[in-house]
């Protein structure tokens, strides 16, 4: 199965990178542009018998090392070899 | 007193703590690289400064899962004295052992710079030695300083009295224009509830002599000493 696993900054966690982003949208003429927010994006394959073992697997990774739980929420989608996208995975708000 | 310094792939603050603790200090260091088991007997482990894993993915975060970590968490719980000094604070904070954690510079820049720091808690193995409100004059040299915690866990931070350092302007005051790197409430240092883990951005290694600018850093090693050295006296 390959996986897409989206790290994003928690609300309130300071992004300067973002920031910095959108001020250059701004100066680019897209005056339009708020809430800039810069995450991470990763792709993976994993060999799993099941939908939800994959999904164990993925959020334990998640937890362990791929995201800071501290100042990171993420989300993953798991396509599956029919490349359908099913959106998987769990948002921790605090 | 027995002191461990580890080096991570990347590290590069290590010989420089190394040197400060052996040369300027007269003490027994060791250094210990991450890919073995801790092994042996110290009072005092470092995680020292530099670009563990080069950085990848975030700081700190995969030095927390190299081999000696293991000994070094069990040895953090069970009480023993551990310093991590910027990228060792990111390591501690990436392990759990220190609250919060350190993201990119407010100003994005890279800050390579003397700052003034406010002792504000003096009841710490790191601290004893210095006056509550004094002020040390130490480097920094970092890109991901900002100290973030989410507003309970700053409470709670406050209310156990575990921020140690603040940066400051000459006079003593945490001022936002002297904070480097955008870290919350000027807070540069923090220790754990049980105040044995010790993690802080400035390097006081980099000021142990006066050929340095600086001899401010030698009164955290100092007050380690002196705290142990204390501590054997008691077990006598």
């Amino acid at each position: 199965m390959r996986i897409k696993i989206f790290i994003s900054l928690k609300n309130g966690v300071l992004d300067p990178q973002g920031k910095a982003i959108e001020r250059s949208l701004h100066t680019l003429g897209y005056g339009e542009v708020q809430g800039v927010r810069m995450g991470k994006y990763l792709e993976l394959d994993i060999d799993a018998p099941s939908r939800a073992a994959a999904e164990r697997r993925i959020r334990e990774m998640c937890d362990k090392l791929l995201a800071n739980p501290v100042i990171e929420d993420y989300r993953f989608e798991i396509q599956q070899e029919s490349q359908k996208s099913e959106v998987g995975g769990q948002r921790s708000e605090n | 007193m027995r002191w461990g310094v580890i080096v991570f792939p990347g590290s590069c603050d290590d010989q420089d703590v190394f040197n400060c603790l052996k040369r300027e200090m007269g003490q027994k260091v060791k250094r210990l690289w991450h890919k073995d088991a801790l092994a042996g007997q110290f009072d005092c482990l470092i995680l020292p400064g530099g670009f563990s894993y080069g950085d990848y993915l975030r700081c700190g975060a995969m030095a927390r899962f190299s081999p000696i970590m293991h000994g070094v968490v069990k040895f953090a719980r069970s009480g023993g004295l551990v310093l991590g000094i910027c990228n060792g604070f990111q390591i501690l904070c990436e392990a759990g052992l220190l609250p919060g954690a350190l993201v990119r510079n407010v100003g994005l820049q890279f800050v390579c710079q003397q700052v003034y720091l406010r002792v504000e808690e003096t009841d710490t193995a790191f601290t004893r030695g210095i006056g509550k409100g004094q002020l040390l004059r130490l480097p920094i040299k970092h890109g991901e300083g900002c100290y973030y915690a989410d507003a309970l866990t700053l409470e709670r931070l406050r209310k156990n009295r575990q921020i140690l350092l603040r940066y400051v302007d000459p006079k003593g005051k945490p001022l936002p224009s002297v904070n480097p790197n955008g870290s919350l409430e000027n807070i540069a240092g923090v220790c754990n509830e049980a105040r044995n883990i010790f993690g802080l951005m400035p390097h006081p290694e980099d000021a142990c002599s006066k050929l340095l600018g600086s001899e401010d850093g030698l009164r955290i090693f100092s007050s380690i000493a002196a705290h142990h050295g204390a501590g054997e006296k008691r077990h006598a």
